[in-house]
């Protein structure tokens, strides 16, 4: 066996495992702290597909911002003194329907499609320089989108929350 | 027949990404419809983008053999990272405002 691949099951396991926790656990905590696992795991697939800048920026981003965001989130509106962290569902049996009928469609699409490959795919030399410069050049407007994207969101979710309740 | 589904999974390929992802889209889309809390809504939809960004580097890595897939990764990231604080802002809003964060109680526009 290849290293590769033991590397790329571990990573899959972990992964899918953890999201399984993620969308089936009643407990809400738990299921933010799957979802560190479920990051962490796809973090690993990126770097096996040579994506090793956007592996960093998913642990930096997802696991290190958005995961603590979603974890404050949960403790201010769950209410943790009466101890009633369980989160009920609804309409279970259409939606497993719906989406054993979603997944078995997009695994026989992915499975049957007959994909072109690139021949030369060996992988990229030195990603991060590559990707710098591709963002200052060929992908500077939305760059630049983004940077007034992640300002406008910025003063806005502080607009949002902080906003008064007024009492009549 | 058996031979060759060995031979398959031992070499992981552009299938095997795409079908870890298409799982994980399922999964997450599972959560965004089950789920009656708005934050367990919100982690399914980090699961999808998640799935998404899988499927851009499988490609930009197996097909495309440029790094334009990984560039749209990190504006898909980017985005996420926005849609999160802003979501989370309105959860809290509508926590203060109703008193519950359960997406099937919360019908009315204004009270």
């Amino acid at each position: 066996m290849d290293l590769y691949v033991i590397v790329f099951y571990l990573f899959a396991l972990i992964t899918l495992a953890s999201a399984a926790i993620v969308v089936i656990s009643k407990n809400i905590v738990y299921s933010a702290f799957a979802l560190l696992f479920t990051f962490f795991g796809v973090a690993g697939l990126y770097v096996l597909l040579m994506a090793d800048f956007i592996a960093v920026t998913q642990l930096l981003i997802y696991v290190g911002g958005i995961l603590v965001l979603l974890l404050f989130g949960v403790m201010l509106t769950t209410k943790v003194i009466r101890v009633d962290m369980r989160t009920g569902t609804v309409r279970m049996f259409p939606a497993v329907v719906i989406v054993a009928a979603l997944a078995g469609t997009l695994i026989g699409i992915f499975w049957s499609t007959d994909w072109r490959q690139s021949p030369a795919a060996e992988g990229f030399e030195k990603t991060i320089p590559q990707i710098g410069e591709m963002l200052l050049t060929s992908y500077l407007l939305p760059f630049e989108i983004a940077s007034v994207v992640l300002l406008v969101a910025l003063i806005g979710a502080a607009m949002i929350a902080r906003r008064e309740r007024k009492t009549s | 027949m058996l031979y060759e589904i060995i031979q398959w999974l031992r070499t992981p390929g552009l299938n095997h990404f795409l079908i870890i992802s298409g799982i994980l889209f399922s999964l997450g889309v599972f959560a965004i419809l089950t789920r009656r809390n708005a934050i367990m809504v919100l982690m399914g939809i980090e699961l999808v983008l998640n799935a998404a960004n899988i499927n851009f580097l499988a490609f930009s890595r197996y097909t495309s053999g440029t790094l334009d897939g990984q560039v749209v990764a990190i504006f898909v990231i980017i985005l996420a990272a926005a849609e999160a604080a802003i979501a989370l802002a309105i959860v809290l809003n509508i926590y203060q405002n109703f008193n519950t964060v359960n997406v099937d109680e919360i019908d009315q526009l204004k009270d």
